[in-house]
């Protein structure tokens, strides 16, 4: 395996209490190679979304990331990047499709103007060269150059999505991070954006760290998944084997709690 | 749908919102019946009508064509007293416990409202009884939730109340939309045990509305598919899921995520642009139902 994109290592991370501390992420250590989808997995409050949160140090007090861990990005250590640096890692080297990213358009901007502001904000850029840049991008996501002049509310849910996505691939990320990105939508155009997604990664060489609860899901889109239990990570293994010959017992009450579309049904009194 | 006599039936009930010249058929001749002991599943896209059929049920909205009919008998409109008695045999249960339940309210206070309500010769210690029967059925301890607030419980805990709130009136229909949209996958699988064994176990007709249709074939005999408001195919969940005859039904059963095979590609436009046509033309004459198997049924695109 080449160099990876991400490398993380021990990476603990506490949401400090008066009292006591939340252990939500605990020496938590994985890696995800050039080109690699690499999934996310486990149930609410695992820690899976503070951990994507924390690869761009987008996290918040009071969670803190204690002393020793580390989160290397193309061999650059982020956690001791200072604010200017910080600045110009954040979309530049990781960009993030937040949960529900449809809605993280400027309702009051056209999306030619949204892609300006990123454009602009990282580099000097003229309006007609972020106007190409952003129709270009646009195209990737197989999106109408005519929809520069729309605001977010005259596109459907799946187009903002993809607007969203073509705006975080403005700057050539090296990894895209995508938190739930397809959950308020519907499965058709569900598959059609993380078909999109496949295609070009495969095509530009970015890496994705994808999350969602939906494991059937994240077997058929990644590479590898790692399964996430109370902040700590229990099982990582390529995707395809961890669905047919999973190892930890989490991960197997997991699938065995998932009701299946055709074949024998699951039998299950009890819930993992 | 089947034979034997439904509890609940839809007879061709349409529901249009929009102008006269540009209407929006949220439900379009949607007929169904639901059973006692079945449950009948409702699958679709968002926006393809689902939650608007669940909102005819429980007479939020009136029809703008065709009727609902109770034990055989038309509802009429503005009859307070049938429709009470009517609100005490369909109860629904919502998507997101969190916001169904009132925050400033204990557990004791959701569920004695009902019977406070419905059962009016009950005294407060026929109450409590009949409050912990109820968190009983519904696997939770009444001596450790009865005092407690929604914020209190966990996701599933809640959903169990909203359950439990329910069949505090003694339903014979239950209309639940999402159920387990909002949960994890372990709390899901309890909370379908509970409506599988509500069904066995009290005779009860469910109508199983979701975007999910692997829980749908976990819990449901039957099945409809809804696409632009119209029900599009229907019958025995098998016949349908094997056997998908309508190109909507192919086109949602191919995306729906599946660990067991590989992403199927995206059909060509042509194919996409064939189904959109239910959409594009739901003003025009509807083409006549098909039977394609025993108990499995399609409305073919115009």
């Amino acid at each position: 395996m080449s160099d990876p994109v991400l490398s993380i290592r021990s990476l603990n991370i506490d949401y400090v209490g008066s009292d006591t501390d939340f252990h939500a992420v605990r020496n938590v250590s994985f890696d995800i190679a050039p080109g690699e989808f690499f999934g996310l997995a486990g149930e609410s409050g695992c820690g899976k979304s503070t951990i994507a949160f924390a690869v761009s140090r987008l996290h918040r007090p009071p969670a803190l990331i204690r002393t020793g861990s580390q989160i290397l990005v193309g061999g650059r250590d982020v956690l001791a990047l200072d604010d200017e640096e910080l600045r110009r890692f954040r979309w530049r080297e990781v960009a993030m499709v937040f949960q529900s990213a449809m809605n993280s358009l400027n309702p009051v901007l056209t999306v030619e103007e949204q892609f300006y502001d990123v454009l602009r904000a990282h580099g000097k850029i003229t309006r007609e060269a972020a106007r190409a840049r952003a129709a270009e991008l646009l195209k990737l996501v197989d999106i109408s150059p005519d929809r520069l002049t729309s605001y977010p509310h005259q596109c459907s849910g799946g187009m903002r999505q993809r607007v969203v996505i073509a705006i975080c691939l403005a700057l050539n990320p090296k990894l895209l991070i995508m938190d739930e990105p397809t959950t308020a939508l519907d499965v058709v155009v569900q598959r059609e954006i993380l078909q999109r997604i496949d295609k070009l990664r495969k095509e530009l060489g970015f890496s994705v760290l994808f999350i969602t609860h939906d494991l059937g899901l994240m077997v058929q889109v990644s590479d590898r998944i790692g399964i996430m239990l109370e902040g700590e990570l229990v099982e990582v293994n390529q995707a395809r084997t961890i669905y047919t010959d999973p190892r930890h017992d989490y991960t197997r009450r997991l699938w065995a709690s998932m009701p299946k579309l055709h074949g024998a049904q699951i039998r299950q009194e009890s819930a993992p | 749908m089947i034979q034997a006599s439904p509890i609940l039936a839809l007879d061709n009930v349409s529901k249009v919102f929009g102008h006269a010249d540009r209407p929006v058929y949220a439900a379009r001749s949607v007929s169904f019946a639901l059973h006692p002991g079945r449950t009948l599943a409702l699958v679709g896209e968002s926006g393809s009508g689902k939650t608007t059929a669940a909102r005819l049920i429980m007479r939020e909205y009136q029809p703008d064509a065709g009727q609902l009919l109770f034990r055989g008998t038309p509802l009429g409109k503005g009859d307070a007293k049938a429709l009470k008695a009517y609100r005490a045999s369909v109860q629904m249960v919502f998507q997101d416990p969190f916001s169904s339940l009132n925050p400033v309210h204990t557990v004791r206070y959701h569920l004695e409202r009902p019977l406070r309500l419905h059962q009016p010769r009950l005294d407060g210690a026929g109450r409590t009884a009949a409050i912990e029967e109820l968190l009983a059925r519904v696997k939770l301890d009444p001596a450790l939730v009865m005092a407690k607030y929604p914020h209190e419980l966990s996701g599933g805990q809640r959903q169990r109340i909203s359950i439990a709130r329910a069949l505090a009136v003694n339903p014979q229909v239950i209309v639940a939309d999402e159920p387990t949209s909002m949960l994890d996958v372990s709390v899901r699988l309890g909370i379908l045990n509970l409506l599988n064994d509500m069904k066995a176990e009290l005779g009860l007709a469910l109508l199983y509305i979701t975007h999910d249709i692997a829980t749908a074939r976990y819990v449901a005999e039957d099945i409809m598919v809804m696409y632009a408001g119209q029900i599009v195919e229907w019958g025995a969940m098998e016949s349908v899921l094997g056997d998908p005859r309508h190109p909507y039904t192919r086109l949602l059963l191919s995306a729906v995520p599946d660990p067991d095979r590989p992403f199927a590609e995206t059909p060509p436009d042509s194919e996409l642009s064939r189904i959109e046509t239910i959409r594009r033309q739901s003003a025009l004459p509807q083409p006549e139902i098909q039977q394609v198997a025993e108990n499995h049924f399609i409305r073919p695109i115009p």
